[in-house]
């Protein structure tokens, strides 16, 4: 019964290997579509069976079924990563939802088994077995084996996603403030910066296929940089600076937002992200780095205010505080 | 009418009347000025049950919010007053003292033999500054600025006085750190009686599981509170005495906050969740006719989860960029192995018993496989990178909620288990059922559509979301959930006043059960017990029913009731 445990940890290096090849050509089926006929009728069968030991055998056939299944195709509802960063998180996720299947089947067809299995028939004392040493050493020592084989993929993934090679093509300095974002490309003089609560949600252009490093910091509270579609967020904290690397995989247009609640238009702390070819990403930055006027004109105060991060444009939905940036209109400018 | 049918046959529990000691006052002075376990017990009980209901009430108007795109029933602002009031009443006025201070006082004494908590008017302290300091958080509400808008966890420096200003937000500190000491107090009181007060007979490794896990919470509060209560105390300074501890521009830190507010929080978690698996193991048994199975790996987990939980804290803080990942991840997984043994320990427990199902059990398995899905979503989310991924979000929420949905399950099947105790009156069961098929599939129908939407990127805390972003069905039918989980506390409430009016009487041990509360009349007199049965075993009221009927273990030959049965 307990043995379940033992395919899935095979059945795990097996998925985290083989998925990238077949990644995005085939369609996101259901769990149970990508399943072959045949396990499926051994799921039903095993938990109708009324012979405990042979069902216990079908419920490890049947987990190592949904294993393999598992490698075919589903995302479990998960983003598959436009990062290879967040790939490598989603390859984890993966392994890792089925592990959490396996052991989530087996255990829930032990108390089905047991719920009908075993409701009250006769008056009679059923045997008041209370010790059985070898099943409880059994089930102390598997799971830690399972966690142990997680643990591992965890952290060779972990090394992958917060990995920081040196000589990233780009750096971003982002900051976060109460309720927008200010992306500074470093190096190129570049500046975007926006908010949703007036209506312009800043862009954060990428590189496809190039590594770029970004660096968060936070101007007044605690916030979070997140992108769905990378599989990924970090706090933007108030006396700490953060470092990590985005490669986009494939172009496009990703919705980002802060996800760490960070007061009254929370809600409203919006950005996107637009992952570009080499070459755009190049001539996108020349032009704006030559572009020192102040796009979707609202007034705007010193410019150089700004690069040290404290706000100008007061709109009537600010709430101030020491520090921090209030409400601002988006612009793309030249840094002081 | 009311008396005719609670009048219970002479004999057993009868006293000659000169030795009752509670000459004292009665009515409402009696419940002001009372030292006595069972009073404090059944106030805690009820005050916190009417929190639930409001922090729930709450919940309902967070549903209804968010059940349309672009949705305007409340602002933005009443959101975030909504959803901070929800989690700190839910966590921190039902949850927590709806088991360690309810039930606990209750029967941690009776379960082991103790005609009271060891510090009575330590007690009744505890029980009026809970009251007083839950009074205080929600009377945030009536100040001008409303009530805590932060979120329960007051991450600095959004909770300092720049960025929340207002009387409700200093009102919340307050209140936290009243109930704060009103923890530490019966934390100081369970560990002492468990300790000192046991009757003759009853060995540590006799003691029921449920006041077994009462004594590993009331070692956790010990340690999680106070570090709770001085941070609180630290945000007071910083708010109003001009100190900078989590203000950068001080030289504070801002990242302490959450160290402190995590190493009382992730505790906290397990204060909150181990005594209702206390209370599911203690019914389980009873339901199965069998005695639990692996009684003494059962209080091993219940140690080790309590030892590790106060190593993960940081697994809150992944996303910091700050943390040690590769430790607090691997700190998180283990806590899956001792919560593993318990599952297998719950089910070999059932596994050839005669299984009655009564209100109480099923609500046991439905605790069971909620418990399941919330844990196994758990162990996911120890996984750094995949907690980058769903940080934050409605995964995360899903989560956490299946788990305390699971123990709100088990809480309710603990009040159909020991309602009969407490009152001498039986909940009907039928509609005991009934609350038990809408709760379960309430909470599975409000809670699985969160994990997708969490998936698909919608984080906590939003006051609403554009229609354009795909989120609205799953949150229409998360709403719908909430609507049946809603029914089902209607259902209680209305079991609760049909026994009210329609007393069926209980009598002193209803269930067969196991454990020494069952052995005393139903209620229990005023110092508990008239006279105790022998304690051989850690089942004193099955061996002295079921003499024929002793323990046994894998290999073992059978033992004689009155042998030793470790």
């Amino acid at each position: 019964m307990c043995a379940a445990g033992i395919p899935s940890v095979g059945a795990f290096r097996f998925c985290s290997v083989n998925m990238d090849s077949s990644r995005r050509a085939r369609p996101e089926t259901g769990f149970v579509q990508g399943m072959p006929i045949s396990s499926s009728r051994r799921i039903i069968r095993s938990l109708v069976r009324p012979l405990e030991a042979r069902s216990a055998v079908y419920i490890t056939a049947a987990a190592a079924a949904l294993l393999l299944a598992g490698c075919n195709a589903p995302t479990f509802g998960a983003y598959r990563g436009a990062t290879t960063q967040g790939h490598a998180t989603f390859k984890l996720w993966q392994g890792s939802v089925i592990a959490a299947l396996a052991v989530g089947a087996l255990v829930l067809g032990l108390i089905m088994w047991a719920v009908f299995r075993y409701r009250k028939t006769s008056d009679e004392i059923p045997k008041q077995t209370q010790y059985h040493l070898p099943l409880e050493i059994a089930y102390t020592v598997i799971p830690l084996i399972i966690v142990a084989v997680l643990f591992y993929f965890t952290v060779v993934t972990e090394n992958q996603v917060d990995a920081l090679p040196p000589h990233p093509a780009a750096v971003v300095k982002i900051t976060a403030f109460q309720w927008g974002w200010r992306f500074h490309y470093l190096g190129h003089h570049v500046v975007v910066e926006g908010n949703d609560v007036t209506g312009n949600v800043p862009e954060l252009v990428l590189p496809v296929g190039q590594t770029v490093r970004v660096i968060l910091v936070s101007n007044d509270v605690v916030h979070g940089f997140y992108v769905a579609a990378f599989d990924f967020s970090r706090y933007a904290l108030p006396g700490v600076t953060n470092r990590f690397d985005l490669t986009v995989r494939h172009a496009g247009t990703y919705p980002g937002r802060c996800t760490q609640f960070c007061g009254l238009y929370h809600t409203e702390m919006l950005f996107t992200v637009k992952a570009v070819t080499p070459q755009q990403f190049q001539a996108w930055l020349i032009s704006k780095a030559g572009d020192t006027r102040v796009r979707n004109t609202v007034t705007t105060g010193s410019h150089n205010a700004t690069a040290s991060g404290v706000g100008q444009a007061h709109l009537p939905r600010t709430k101030t505080s020491a520090g921090a940036v209030s409400v601002q209109p988006a612009r793309v400018r030249k840094a002081a | 009418m009311t008396q005719a049918v609670l009048e219970r046959p002479p004999g057993r529990g009868d006293l000659p009347s000169d030795v009752h000691h509670d000459e004292g006052p009665s009515g409402i002075l009696k419940w002001l000025t009372s030292t006595d376990h069972k009073v404090i017990g059944k106030s805690y009980l009820i005050t916190s049950f009417i929190f639930f209901v409001i922090g729930g009430a709450m919940a309902l108007v967070i549903r209804a919010q968010l059940s349309s795109p672009n949705n305007a029933l409340v602002s933005q602002h009443q959101y975030n007053e909504l959803f901070t009031m929800h989690g700190s009443i839910m966590l921190l006025l039902f949850a927590g003292p709806f088991a360690f201070a309810g039930f606990a006082n209750y029967f941690v004494p009776l379960q082991v033999g103790a005609p009271d908590m060891a510090f009575p008017r330590l007690n009744a302290l505890s029980y009026w500054l809970f009251l007083s300091g839950g009074l205080i958080m929600i009377s945030g509400f009536l100040t001008t600025g409303g009530a805590a808008d932060f979120g329960w966890v007051a991450y600095a420096p959004l909770s300092n006085a720049t960025n929340s200003p207002g009387a409700g937000a200093d009102m919340w500190i307050i209140a936290l750190i009243l109930t704060g000491f009103s923890a530490i107090f019966t934390g100081v009181n369970i560990v002492t009686t468990v300790f000192y007060l046991r009757a003759p007979g009853m060995t540590m490794f006799r003691v029921p599981i449920f006041t077994w896990n009462m004594l590993v919470v009331a070692i956790l509060i010990l340690i999680a509170f106070p570090v709770l209560t001085s941070a609180l105390v630290m945000l007071f300074a910083d708010r109003h005495f001009g100190t900078h501890i989590f203000e950068v521009q001080g030289g504070g830190v801002p990242v302490l906050w959450q160290h402190l507010f995590w190493f009382f929080g992730h505790p906290e978690v397990y204060i909150i969740a181990l005594p209702y698996f206390g209370m599911v193991t203690d019914i389980i048994p009873v339901f199965s006719r069998k005695p639990l199975f692996g009684y003494k790996g059962m209080i091993f987990a219940t140690m080790a989860i309590a030892a590790l939980s106060t190593g993960v804290w940081a697994h809150h803080m992944f996303t910091t960029g700050v943390v040690l990942l590769p430790f607090f991840s691997l700190m998180s997984y283990l806590i899956a192995v001792p919560t593993g043994i318990k599952f297998f320990n719950w089910i070999a427990t059932m596994w050839r018993g005669q299984i009655r199902f009564t209100a109480s059990m099923l609500f046991c398995i439905g605790f069971l496989l909620t418990f399941l899905v919330g844990g196994l979503t758990g162990v996911l989310l120890a996984s750094p990178p995949i907690d980058f991924a769903t940080h934050d979000t409605y995964f995360v929420v899903a989560h956490f909620h299946s788990v305390v949905m699971a123990l709100v399950m088990a809480g309710v099947g603990a009040i159909f288990y020991w309602y009969p105790k407490i009152t001498n009156r039986m909940l009907n069961e039928t509609l005991g059922k009934a609350t038990f098929w809408f709760m379960f599939i309430g909470a599975n129908v409000t809670f699985m559509p969160q994990y997708l939407l969490g998936l698909r990127g919608m984080p906590r805390r939003i006051a609403t979301y554009p229609a354009s972003s795909g989120f609205a069905t799953l949150n229409l039918v998360s709403s719908a959930g909430a609507m049946l989980i809603a029914i089902s506390a209607l259902l209680l409430l209305w079991n609760f006043w049909i026994s009210w009016r329609k007393p069926v009487p209980a009598g002193d041990n209803p269930w067969d059960a196991h454990t020494l509360e069952w052995a005393t009349t139903s209620p229990p007199p005023h110092h508990n017990f008239n006279s105790l049965p022998p304690i051989r075993s850690e089942r004193p009221v099955w061996d002295a029913n079921h003499p024929e009927a002793a323990l046994t273990s894998h290999g073992a030959s059978l033992k004689s009731a009155g042998g030793d049965a470790l």
